[in-house]
């Protein structure tokens, strides 16, 4: 069981949270202007590190806010979590 | 004094089916990941095309990934004509298999229930069914009286939380024991002059001109005419080192087993609804598993409330297993597509192969998967049977849908 360090909330535990993917990935500015390869990738394709992932995760059974989080998929270590539109972290 | 040696008293060791060679300089063949699927696409390199110039790098042990993880469930009962193509040509290589290799499988045909629990599970599972039949899968509707005839243990009371109201069932489908089937794998392609080298991690692809010359490993490069990636979750992180990315996602994927019990379940049940599935293993183990946790990762383990979750259902369904012990509980990294089916075929690099994205369910595809992917490598054309599961049709629009359409546990 992962504790989860919410930014609102504080350390809680991993079943309270709903896990969102890849942090950071924007809506098309113009999908139609789209090749079919470009649609593919962002429908379709999405970062699978063995390291450290940006990653959206939200307090479903806290305060049912998303946030992000930075968190090492080879290890789980939670290296950062932050609220949305704040930059992401330099992790060193 | 010096201490005894610990098991100094025990008889030695039975000899190796296969040797444990150092690797050569170069090969026509380099396989990465010696899983079933890459022991297997040895196997039939050797025997059904004559390729032999071959290595399998496996960066543990032999078949200790997912292969020592997985609940050895075999069924070819899927929806679409694509999948049952490919499912059902690896069950008929299953049922002459101990044949082929001349060793025992412990291969048992104890048939597979696919348990609804609601109106549309009913609908979609009869679909299921005769779509099954149209393709030569054999595959039975059951009323909930006839799936208690096939498993009596099954709690079919209509006033549990997810009545079971019928099963699909397929008498052919069953399970194997998983070890002896990546040693007679092993065992054969060993025979052929194959080297299978352990402890050998690829850490770099070398491309030039969009052509794979070979690879980098913790024992020195190694020149290859064709490379073929057999290596499930870590699939993402090899394609990185060729270049490309791969629309797959890494998730722990767990199971447990019981204590030894007497002989009490004579099929395998699955269900999706409530996320396990369940089989009694021939020494007597309770084997289940449940769905991917959640998140992305490459730990080898989950989050004990996914487990308890499945414990939950299962007791649900077969209220005998209350006073049973966990004996263990085991994770396995487990490589998702979005249309969670698998991604075989070319790469975009040229002499690169593609066997990856078989997400929770790669086992029972082991002997297909060798002959087809053996083909696609020998032809460097994707086998007929291969073909609908190629990269492109992530760009094309021709998914293979079979999330939860074809009972998929997910």
């Amino acid at each position: 069981m992962l504790l989860i360090p919410c930014p609102w909330c504080g350390p809680r535990d991993e079943a309270e949270f709903g896990y969102g993917g890849q942090a950071h990935v924007p809506y098309p500015e113009d999908p139609t202007a789209l090749t079919d390869e470009e649609w593919a990738r962002y429908l379709f394709f999405r970062n699978n590190p063995k390291g450290p992932h940006p990653e959206r995760w939200c307090h479903a059974a806290g305060c049912r806010r998303w946030f992000n989080a930075v968190r090492n998929t080879a290890t789980n270590e939670i290296l950062a979590v932050y609220r949305v539109g704040e930059p992401r972290p330099v992790i060193v | 004094m010096s201490p005894r040696t610990p098991g100094a008293q025990l008889p030695e060791h039975p000899d190796w089916l296969w040797r444990t060679p150092d690797p050569r300089r170069s090969y026509d063949v380099v396989i990465v990941g010696g899983g079933g699927h890459g022991l297997a696409t040895a196997h039939y390199l050797a025997r059904n095309h004559g390729i032999t110039d071959v290595a399998v790098l496996e960066r543990g042990w032999l078949a200790g990934g997912n292969m020592a993880r997985n609940t050895t469930i075999i069924r070819s009962n899927y929806l679409w004509d694509e999948s049952a193509g490919i499912y059902e040509h690896a069950l008929r290589l299953w049922e002459g298999l101990e044949e082929e290799l001349d060793y025992p499988l412990l291969f048992s045909q104890r048939g597979v229930l696919n348990l609804a629990h609601s109106l549309q599970d009913v609908r979609d599972s009869v679909r299921r069914v005769e779509a099954n039949r149209l393709n030569a899968v054999d595959a039975q509707w059951l009323d909930p009286r006839q799936v208690k005839e096939v498993c009596p243990i099954v709690n079919i009371s209509p006033d549990a939380r997810y009545p079971v109201m019928g099963a699909t069932y397929q008498p052919r489908a069953g399970i194997a024991k998983h070890d002896h089937v990546a040693w007679g794998l092993a065992r054969s392609a060993d025979a052929a002059g194959i080297d299978l080298i352990q402890n050998c991690e690829v850490t770099g692809i070398d491309v030039t001109g969009g052509r794979v010359t070979g690879v980098r490993t913790s024992l020195g490069p190694i020149a290859a005419g064709k490379v073929a990636l057999c290596a499930a979750g870590h699939s993402s992180v090899l394609a990185a080192m060729a270049g490309f990315e791969l629309p797959l996602q890494s998730h722990p994927l767990q199971a447990l087993v019981s204590e030894l019990l007497e002989p009490v379940h004579p099929t395998v049940v699955m269900s999706n609804a409530v996320h396990v599935y369940v089989s009694q293993a021939h020494k007597g183990e309770l084997v289940m598993g449940a769905g991917v946790d959640a998140y992305t990762a490459y730990t080898q383990r989950g989050a004990f409330h996914v487990i308890e979750r499945q414990m939950a259902a299962a007791l649900e369904l077969f209220p005998v297993f209350a006073r049973a012990h966990v004996l263990r509980t085991w994770g396995g990294i487990v490589d998702v597509t979005p249309d969670a089916s698998p991604i075989t075929g070319l790469a975009p690099v040229d002499q690169l192969y593609l066997n990856c994205g078989w997400g929770t369910g790669g086992f029972k595809a082991t002997p297909g998967v060798g002959w087809v992917y053996a083909h696609t490598i020998a032809h460097d054309d994707p086998h007929p049977l291969a073909r609908p599961f190629c990269l492109d049709r992530f760009t094309t629009g021709a998914l293979v849908d079979e999330h939860g359409a074809a009972a998929v546990a997910h």
